[in-house]
């Protein structure tokens, strides 16, 4: 019986998740409302993937989308997990930088376009190292003056996470929204247990790892505001909601003081592990 | 991590063009942050350095970690905020040579992603609000480090040298990642320019304002300083002149096409169909 | 990676655009857009070296009737198994006609 209603549940349910980084696009956006923008018939390969043999997608894994968002002009940029573990090359780079700085030039001239950021992604493509890197740049830039008049909305649904120089983008967004199968970390796994050694960081105990950096966990610290179950309705409620608070009175990155003290005073010899950083942002949690 | 030698540069370099001025109390000791003068108007020059006592032992090499990322935030916002009345925003001078960001445990569990989106997050702000924000890649400027330090300056300026670098992974770790040879990591390299580790093909990609030439980037002669001193002015006047404070300034670069191009296609597209 | 370009005959101008799959490991992409009449052009980029066999019995069967709608097809192979391409390509064939 139950066993029953778990599969009925599975084919009426509305996985966000599942879904690839167009369709969550899609999704989100008002119904009717969506109109992709550089897309895949566009053909904006990668310049540098194909150089180095490596087989290149038509819209370099990052899909812009306008559209409506509870009938305001919004974009929303869909980093494509799947392709090169949604890492950010010079295209999809550029594509998101560019739709955020033009929205915050639409706001500029009072149309009032607020922007939806879909995390799946590895950081840097490194095949395309500095351009990569460049283009990150230009997308915290764009986050940054954004935001100043809009709120800019992330969303870590899973199943990639958010790491690199785009963990920093997620960290400088207005509201960032978490799943459980979300994970948010400047650094891999692997890079950590390679640079640091295994006792420091074992990539292979996967609990260790969610433990630290899962999406319940950060949002447990306050380094996400909402952990959302994998349901498509009910992640767009949440995204609908953040924008209508408006700007956030005190964004998480501007609470450099306080976490500075939080630090200097904490005992950091002793290893991290969940409760010591739940114990951590205790305080910090946003009112 | 290679423990290899601990860069001396970036103190150097803070120390050479601030002069006198006194550093700023009360922020950790791998912060060196003094307000001094650039062409006569007010400066702040910051620097990320090795602190052997870091107590997070992942930091103690240069990185930029949690302390670096959530103090570099506090003195950048500061600037801005004790500037916010004045029609004249103080310059602020980044001098970069930082190795990496801090690969840690403790780094994870405490956010450092956070923390360098507060940094990254503090000098956009600088920039927008009017303060000229210039970036002196003086060794190292590496991936995250490099994002929360200095890659938000109006203009980017480096020394032409050999242990000048920008890269998003060391080349150790970037051959493993991409599960290839060191030696096949370099011959790819060589033909395919971001990929590349010098400081001439990190130049080709449009990025930096000016390359300059120091005798001694390790020991910097009074020439090296009275150099990079007018190649900082230079910068500061072109960044005052400029009615952007934005970083449109970078797409030019030659190997930059595909940039342009879906650039202007999304520009294009953005307005048509009254959307 | 191979590159292949093959072609077939085909009947009338395809009507509408189709994209279907991602470049993920183990799958693929495929864009159509429409042609003139009588021809269907299909690129192949695979990162299987060495498919070309397999690629041109898996599209002969499709195409070489000459009744499909004339067509340029692209399709970006990160190394799909011959089970994932049948699927694929029926599906974008599928959206095609629909």
């Amino acid at each position: 019986m139950s066993h029953r209603q778990d599969i009925t549940c599975l084919l009426q349910g509305h996985s966000f998740i599942e879904l690839s980084a167009r369709e969550r696009a899609h999704s989100l956006l008002d119904a009717g409302s969506s109109r992709e923008l550089a897309g895949p018939f566009d053909r904006q390969y990668s310049p540098w993937l194909s150089a180095q043999g490596i087989v290149a997608q038509a819209d370099d894994g990052v899909v812009i989308c306008k559209g409506l968002l509870d009938g305001q002009p919004a974009v929303v940029a869909a980093i494509e997990g799947g392709f090169q573990g949604g890492s950010l090359g010079e295209v999809g780079g550029a594509k998101l930088a560019c739709a955020l700085e033009l929205a915050a030039a639409d706001n500029r001239q009072s149309i009032p376009t607020r922007a939806v950021i879909l995390f799946e992604t590895g950081g840097v493509r490194l095949q395309e190292a500095n351009l990569g890197l460049a283009a990150i740049a230009e997308i915290h830039s764009a986050i940054a003056d954004l935001s100043r008049y809009q709120p800019v909305v992330g969303i870590i649904a899973g199943t990639v996470g958010c790491f690199g120089g785009m963990s920093i983008a997620a960290g400088m967004c207005s509201y960032l929204i978490v799943t459980r199968e979300a994970r948010l970390g400047l650094n891999g796994p692997q890079v950590i247990e390679q640079e640091a050694g295994m006792a420091e960081y074992d990539s292979r105990n996967r609990p260790f790892i969610w433990s630290l950096t899962g999406g319940e966990q950060r949002q447990a610290c306050g380094l996400a505001d909402a952990l959302v179950e994998d349901d498509t309705p009910l992640i767009r409620q949440q995204l609908l909601d953040f924008i209508a608070c408006g700007l956030p009175a005190e964004p998480r990155h501007r609470r450099s003081q306080h976490m500075l003290q939080r630090l200097l005073t904490m005992d950091s010899t002793t290893q991290a592990d969940a409760a010591s950083a739940r114990q951590l942002f205790q305080s910090g949690a946003r009112p | 991590m290679s423990q290899a030698s601990i860069s001396q540069r970036g103190r150097d370099w803070f120390h050479a063009l601030c002069g006198q001025a006194s550093l700023q109390q009360g922020l950790p000791p791998s912060l060196l942050v003094a307000d001094g003068e650039l062409a006569g108007q007010p400066a702040r020059y910051v620097a990320v350095v090795a602190d052997p006592e870091n107590p997070f032992v992942r930091a103690r090499h240069g990185e930029v970690g949690l302390l670096e990322g959530w103090a570099l935030a506090a003195t950048i916002d500061a600037a801005v905020d004790a500037d916010q009345q004045h029609a004249h925003k103080r310059a602020i001078v980044a001098i970069i040579d930082v190795p990496s960001q801090a690969y840690g445990r403790r780094e994870e569990a405490y956010g450092i992603h956070q923390a360098l989106a507060a940094a990254a997050a503090a000098y956009a702000r600088a920039r927008l609000a009017g303060h000229p924000v210039i970036g002196l890649i003086v060794g190292k400027a590496m991936s995250g480090a490099f994002l929360a330090h200095g890659y938000q300056a109006n203009r980017l300026l480096a020394l032409n040298d050999a242990g000048v670098m920008v890269h998003a992974m060391g080349k150790q770790a970037a051959a493993r990642i991409t599960l290839r040879t060191v030696e096949e990591l370099e011959k790819l390299a060589a033909s395919i320019a971001p990929m590349a580790y010098d400081i001439a093909s990190y130049a080709s990609l449009g990025l930096l304002w000016r390359l300059l030439k120091a005798e001694q980037p390790d020991q910097p002669t009074p020439a090296d300083v009275q150099l990079v001193h007018t190649a900082l002015t230079e910068a500061l006047r072109d960044i005052q002149a400029d009615p952007q404070p934005d970083l449109r300034q970078r797409l030019h670069g030659e190997h930059r096409q595909a940039t342009r191009q879906v650039r202007a296609l999304l520009q294009q597209q953005w307005t048509q169909n009254g959307g | 990676m191979e590159k292949l370009h093959l072609e077939y005959p085909a009947g009338a101008p395809a009507t509408q655009r189709v994209l279907v799959g991602v470049v993920a490991s183990g799958d693929l992409e495929i864009l159509i857009t429409p042609a003139p009449a009588g021809r269907c052009h299909i690129t192949i980029h695979s990162a299987a070296d060495g498919s070309a066999t397999r690629w041109r019995a898996q599209l002969e069967r499709l195409f070489a009737d000459g009744k499909a709608a004339a067509m340029q097809m692209e399709i970006n192979d990160f190394a799909a198994t011959p089970g994932v391409i049948s699927l694929r390509l029926a599906q974008a064939l599928e959206e095609l006609s629909a």
